[in-house]
């Protein structure tokens, strides 16, 4: 038996978003006679941190700070209308939305506030803590809270905003086939390293190396989150995650979850990853979208590594032991190839 | 068919219910006694987010006969931290972003406390092998290996 170490790269260009029949999302935004603010929206976190995310531009954009935000994302019944949470498109598509809501609200916020104060709205500012004063006197001041409660109870407005991000529908021209269905484009690259047992068919990760161009990090904890479990996910589909194989019958193939395989703690390796930030011209404070992508580049990059490792290419998920088992003994015994 | 008294120790306090024979434990605790930190997973012992401490040893709940657990002592999630305070495998879950949508997170805790209360500084293969029954679809588990050995190491926030 030999384990042959093999090192694979891939690199991948990611849409964000998708493109069938345009795609919207929608937020609103209004304050509470506290001087608090609610985002509400349809769009479901499930634990990649959108919450956390369209807090905070919500708070940026209103220039409130972020404890006063509050973002409910509790019921699709209730919210204003989002396409979903996939596609990596949460963070672009919601957050654009949020934004432009949380400008409108901001808009009255200033507005009422400029009556009490009783200037133009247009000489005021927010601090960022609480407070709207007029520019160049920050003692003609006045917090955000009594702006609420002076809308809420004086001057019978509501401080609040509608927001709608849409890329529309792009059409397909007959004559050439072109299309335009992204407007924003995430990139990544990775390399694998693997080893991988010519009597077994085993593929174990050694290592992997990664960067990451993904507009802005609005939070950099939860990009690393999301690239470090995105990645594992990737190491799943490449080499785990299957409802087959059911050979030789079908009653052989997993029944529920408890039989569908995945790498647990003990099968993972170091990755080490490296964030570009290039701002997105279209992208809410230049976000793109970490989601789905980082999932995506794994793939091929074990594909290739096993191919460097042994010298079979198999191109049918997953890749397991089987398969590469029966691989090197169509091709006569492992071939390594040069190592780059 | 008749109901079974049972009385245990639920986080420190006694308890009495009557249970149906046959009940597991993850259910009595559930909608028994409402504590919902142990959380169902697949019910079959494959998931490990239902686990418990039955006399400071890690149970799965879904696999535990509630009447098992008579005169016992059984430690959930909702005791362990102490009064407003995160106990310091919470904190250091907090800052080494170790839940995302957290639905092994409970597992995860009660595996790590059994774990450091039986040895207080493990290695990294000592923590994986002590999460190696619990699933986490989110995380990647390094996150949650990095909050562990944190722990112990006491490098958590105050
Ligand atoms: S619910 Fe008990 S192990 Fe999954
Ligand atoms: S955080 Fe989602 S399963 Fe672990």
């Amino acid at each position: 038996m030999t384990r042959h170490r093999g090192r694979g790269i891939a690199s991948i260009n990611y849409p964000i978003g998708m493109n069938l029949g345009g795609d919207p999302s929608q937020a609103l935004v209004h304050s509470n006679p506290s001087g608090k603010f609610t985002v509400a929206l349809s769009s479901i976190d499930l634990g990649q941190g959108m919450k956390s995310v369209t807090r905070q531009i919500c708070a940026e954009t209103l220039g409130v700070p972020v404890e006063d935000v509050y973002v409910d994302t509790a019921d699709s019944d209730t919210g204003p209308h989002c396409m979903g949470s996939f596609a990596s498109r949460g963070t672009h598509r919601v957050g654009n939305a949020v934004m432009a809501a949380a400008r409108e609200a901001r808009g009255v916020m200033m507005e009422a506030a400029a009556e009490e104060l009783e200037v133009n709205a247009a000489d005021l500012e927010t601090d960022g803590r609480g407070n709207i004063h007029v520019k160049g006197a920050p003692h003609r001041s006045i917090s955000t809270k009594d702006v609420a409660i002076a809308a809420q109870f004086k001057q019978g407005k509501t401080i609040s905003g509608r927001g709608i991000f849409l890329v529309p529908l792009s059409e397909v021209n007959p004559e050439t086939g072109e299309m335009s269905p992204a407007t924003c484009y995430a990139h990544a690259c990775l390399v694998a390293e693997v080893d991988v047992d010519d009597e077994t068919g085993e593929v174990a990760m050694v290592r992997m190396d990664s960067a990451y161009e993904l507009g802005r990090a609005l939070n950099p904890r939860l990009v690393e989150q999301q690239l470090v479990g995105g990645a594992w996910m990737g190491v799943s589909h490449a080499l785990y995650e299957t409802t087959e194989p059911h050979y030789p019958e079908a009653v052989h193939g997993p029944r529920d979850f408890v039989e569908y395989l995945m790498p647990g703690p003990g099968d993972i390796c170091p990755h080490d990853i490296a964030v570009l930030e290039r701002p997105a011209p279209d992208g809410p404070f230049g976000a793109k979208g970490p989601g789905e992508m980082c999932a995506n580049p794994v793939l091929p990059a074990i594909a290739n590594a096993i191919y460097n490792a042994v010298g079979v290419r198999i191109d049918d998920l997953p890749i397991t032991p089987e398969k590469v088992l029966r691989a090197i003994k169509a091709q006569g015994g492992a071939r390594p190839q040069a190592r780059r | 068919m008749s109901k079974i008294p049972l009385q245990f120790r639920h986080n420190g306090r006694d308890v009495a219910i009557f249970v149906d024979g046959g009940t597991n434990l993850l259910v009595a605790l559930r909608e028994l006694i409402g504590d919902m930190t142990p959380k169902f997973g697949c019910g079959q012992g494959g998931c490990g987010t239902c686990g418990v401490l039955i006399d400071g040893e890690l149970h799965l709940s879904c696999l535990t006969l509630a009447e098992s657990v008579a005169g016992r002592s059984v430690e959930t999630l909702d005791g362990m931290k102490q009064g407003p305070n995160l106990h310091p495998l919470q904190r250091a879950f907090a800052d080494n972003f170790a839940a995302q949508c957290g639905y092994c997170t409970p597992g995860m805790l009660m595996a790590a406390k059994a774990l450091l209360d039986r040895n207080p500084s493990p290695s990294r293969d000592e923590v994986i092998e002590a999460i190696s029954g619990n699933i986490c679809r989110c995380t990647g588990y390094e996150p949650i290996i990095n909050a562990i050995l944190a722990a112990a190491g006491g490098r958590v926030s105050a």
